[in-house]
């Protein structure tokens, strides 16, 4: 088999297991600041209890979201290694500056989190849990800095085929960091809120820990309403910037192949490259020039600009608008959650607490066809217009060592995975009366 | 320019110390678990005495790899591409440890099972760091590109398996050092037997991997500085030794730390200016020829420069908090 195909499918699975778990965290931290917050303001033993159980979580998930993540740190020696020459003098350093600044700061104190509530002052614990939360943000930019430094490379010239660094804050801040930035963490808040949602649901609907429920699932469904409207802004900012930087992505996200003016907003459709064409096509006519330049003569470019250089279209066009039909059921789900809340009826109501526990694994559906549309939709380039994927591997490794270690990713992370839901689900079965215990 | 490739070579060596010193306590712990710990309370208490730290230690092995990439990135990709194989069981054993105290603690039914996996998860890595390590101060086959042209089996041969059993040892011993440090009684007691033993073999260890290094290595016997070295590990020991033996416990630490250090500091004066050994001296990666552009080595040390005070300053605070003796707590634990 094709060494670049391996290689591709390796960093794909074992990026998207790892990303199951720091939106999690980045959520989960963003909930606990705000309680442990309540908790040093009323000092009720309520929000302690609450913020308790949710950190015993965020330690569980924690550990995997580290486990998997020294993966990818090492991934890029491992199978590119080179791209690691040719970007290594821009992209390895927001990967040290992520260490030094962000993951530091979010392990060291994770540990007093986790063992120490009865060692520090209230206060030193609040600010353990603010730093937790702060660190595993910063973390997120680092990471996203170097993400987006490969959708829309700046900063840079080419010296002897290599990327070397002209100007840090171009490079960093490049023209898509802030928006992708903006959108990962949103989307990393509605999953830390769904899954504290869910857990009070399944509380409610099971009739136990009631009064902790009932404060976490208004505490949540707000934060799930709210970011989720707030997802809307962002995400067309997002695009915008797709629209200006990365065109061919933009065509493959709406499956538009010619040129257009008034170019419509595609609702559904079925890309067929071969045929360079989508079928069974319905859009809303002008609406994706309206929405990137708010006048529908705008000129959107179509795939055929393009020639070879174009992602592989049905997917792109397929996770994308997964993406965006969920982001739509959120917002919707949030808003019914915000009318219970208004008509003080959101704790009795059982079919919206069934309704949130279904969503859980659906956020997680979004946010990774949300990062699958990103990355194929940069295809074939590794880095946008500089570098083709196929270029990057490392040329030493055989396709017989990536298929070894593709099948043993595939079973520890399957184990891992099972054995996981097992323990969270015991833990929240446990509730947080026992949560309170700290240690193993 | 010079200057910041000189910087970035000491800062590497100083961030994979503090690796070191401090993962290599917890990984210790990790492997000699079974030895130590008999019951599931005892073993509580051990993973409990590294628990609120091991994370925080690994980060030290993250943001090393990360500054590698970024300031020396030929080194990292030749080295993480051609040592592929044994990073991959590195990677595997270090996915079992992390998650191993957590799901230890809550999966009652297969605690043997992640007990295992803690102490393999620890071994494996702890033996293969000194294997890496040595053989890029041996030297490694490198293509023109300097891509590796070996394969699995060029890293097993007999230095690199040599300095692999010293880095265990070691570990080892550290660990046994830091147990004595954090625990009461019967524990106790195990560790400083076992930290005896170790002691007694550490040495043996290492003078036989200096004598084969002096031997073997391109221009090693004439680094005066290595000497020193040399003799301020043989010196460290004996002094860990020492303390483990009046039982000052905190001494014992210290001093078995100070051997971490100067082992780090035997590899680095040894290895500089090299980063890696060629079998072809021309083909050696250097500081000189391999690093990161001026600008990039100049982001990287102010980055440095803010965020590693501030990371040693809040990471001596936490240890702080978790000063003393573990012990279990009343009604606690699964």
């Amino acid at each position: 088999m094709d060494t670049v195909l391996l290689a591709r499918i390796q960093f794909a699975l074992t990026i998207g297991f790892h990303f199951l778990f720091p939106p999690t965290t980045l959520g989960l931290s963003f909930i606990i600041v705000i309680i442990e917050g309540m908790y040093l303001k009323t000092g009720k033993e309520l929000y302690k209890k609450i913020s308790s159980l949710l950190i015993k979580l965020l330690g569980l998930v924690f550990v995997i979201g580290t486990a998997t993540g020294i993966v990818m740190e090492f991934s890029f020696g491992n199978n590119w290694a080179e791209y690691s020459k040719m970007v290594g003098d821009i992209f390895g350093a927001p990967l040290a500056a992520e260490g030094v600044f962000a993951f530091f700061l979010e392990s060291v104190f994770l540990g007093v989190l986790v063992f120490a509530r009865n060692r520090v002052s209230k206060k030193a614990y609040w600010w353990s849990s603010f730093f937790v939360f702060f660190g595993s943000h910063l973390s997120g930019l680092w990471i996203i800095i170097a993400n987006s430094w490969m959708q829309t490379p700046a900063g840079y010239k080419i010296v002897n085929g290599k990327a070397v660094l002209t100007d840090f804050w171009a490079a960093a801040l490049n023209p898509s960091t802030i928006d992708r930035y903006v959108h990962v963490i949103l989307s990393a808040w509605i999953t830390g809120s769904i899954v504290a949602a869910a857990i009070a649901s399944y509380y409610l609907l099971k009739g136990i820990f009631k009064e902790y429920a009932k404060k976490l699932l208004t505490i949540s469904v707000i934060i799930f309403a709210v970011v989720s409207m707030l997802q809307l802004v962002s995400g067309h900012s997002s695009a915008n910037v797709v629209y200006k930087n990365q065109p061919a992505k933009l065509a493959a996200f709406e499956g538009l192949w010619e040129t257009k003016r008034n170019a419509p907003l595609s609702l559904f459709g079925i890309p067929v490259e071969k045929d360079k064409k989508t079928y069974f096509e319905i859009g809303i006519p002008g609406l994706l020039s309206y929405l990137v330049s708010w006048d529908t003569n705008t000129e959107v470019k179509g795939l055929n600009e393009f020639g070879e250089d174009i992602p592989p279209v049905f997917i792109t066009y397929a996770t994308y608008h997964t993406m965006i039909a969920l982001g739509t059921l959120f917002i919707l789900i949030g808003l019914i959650g915000l009318w219970l809340l208004f008509k003080k009826v959101l704790w009795e109501k059982k079919w919206y607490h069934i309704l949130l526990i279904i969503t859980t694994p659906l956020v997680y559906v979004a946010v990774q066809t949300g990062w699958m549309a990103a990355e194929i939709g940069r295809q074939p380039w590794i880095v946008y217009g500089v570098m083709k994927t196929s270029k990057a591997i490392s040329n030493v490794v055989p396709a017989g060592q990536i298929i070894f270690s593709l099948i043993m990713f595939i079973l520890i992370y399957i184990l891992l995975f099972v054995v996981f839901l097992k323990l969270f689900f015991k833990i929240v079965k446990k509730g947080p009366d026992s949560a309170e215990v700290q240690g193993y | 320019m010079e200057f910041l490739q000189i910087i970035w070579f000491v800062l590497i060596i100083v961030l994979l110390t503090g690796y070191s010193v401090l993962d290599g306590f917890d990984l210790g712990v990790g492997i000699l678990t079974p030895v130590l710990a008999k019951t599931d309370d005892e073993k509580r208490i051990l993973f409990n005495a590294i628990g609120p730290v091991w994370d925080g230690n690994e980060v030290w092995l993250l943001t090393g790899g990360g500054a590698l990439f970024a300031a020396f990135p030929p080194v990292y990709a030749t080295v993480f591409s051609g040592f592929y194989l044994a990073l991959m069981l590195v990677l595997f054993s270090l996915i079992f440890r992390a998650v191993s105290f957590e799901y230890w603690a809550h999966d009652v039914k297969f605690r043997k099972f992640w007990c295992r996996a803690a102490v393999v998860g620890s071994f494996i890595p702890s033996l293969l760091y000194g294997v890496a390590l040595g053989n890029v101060i041996l030297g490694i086959p490198l293509k023109n590109n300097f891509d590796f042209a070996g394969n699995f089996f060029t890293l097993l041969r007999p230095f690199p398996l040599l300095t692999g059993i010293l880095g265990l040892v070691m570990i080892l011993m550290h660990g046994s050092v830091f147990a004595i440090l954090k625990t009461e009684g019967d524990i106790k007691n195990r560790a400083i037997n076992i930290a005896k033993k170790l002691l007694m073999i550490f040495p043996v260890v290492f003078i036989l991997t200096v004598i084969l290094g002096a031997i073997q290595i391109q221009g090693a016997t004439s680094k005066i500085v290595a000497w020193i070295f040399v003799v301020l590990i043989l010196g460290f020991w004996f002094y860990t030794k020492k303390a483990v033996e009046s039982q000052e416990e905190g001494k014992a630490f210290t001093f078995s730390s100070l051997v971490n250090v100067s082992i780090m500091g035997l590899i680095a004066a040894v290895q500089f200016p090299v980063l890696v050994r060629a079998t072809n001296p021309e083909l050696n990666m250097t500081i000189f020829n391999s690093s990161s552009s001026k600008l990039t080595l100049t982001v990287m040390l102010i980055i440095a420069g803010i965020g590693m005070p501030i990371v040693i300053g809040y990471t001596i605070y936490v240890y702080r908090i978790f000063k003393g003796k573990v012990k279990l707590q009343e009604g606690e634990g699964y």
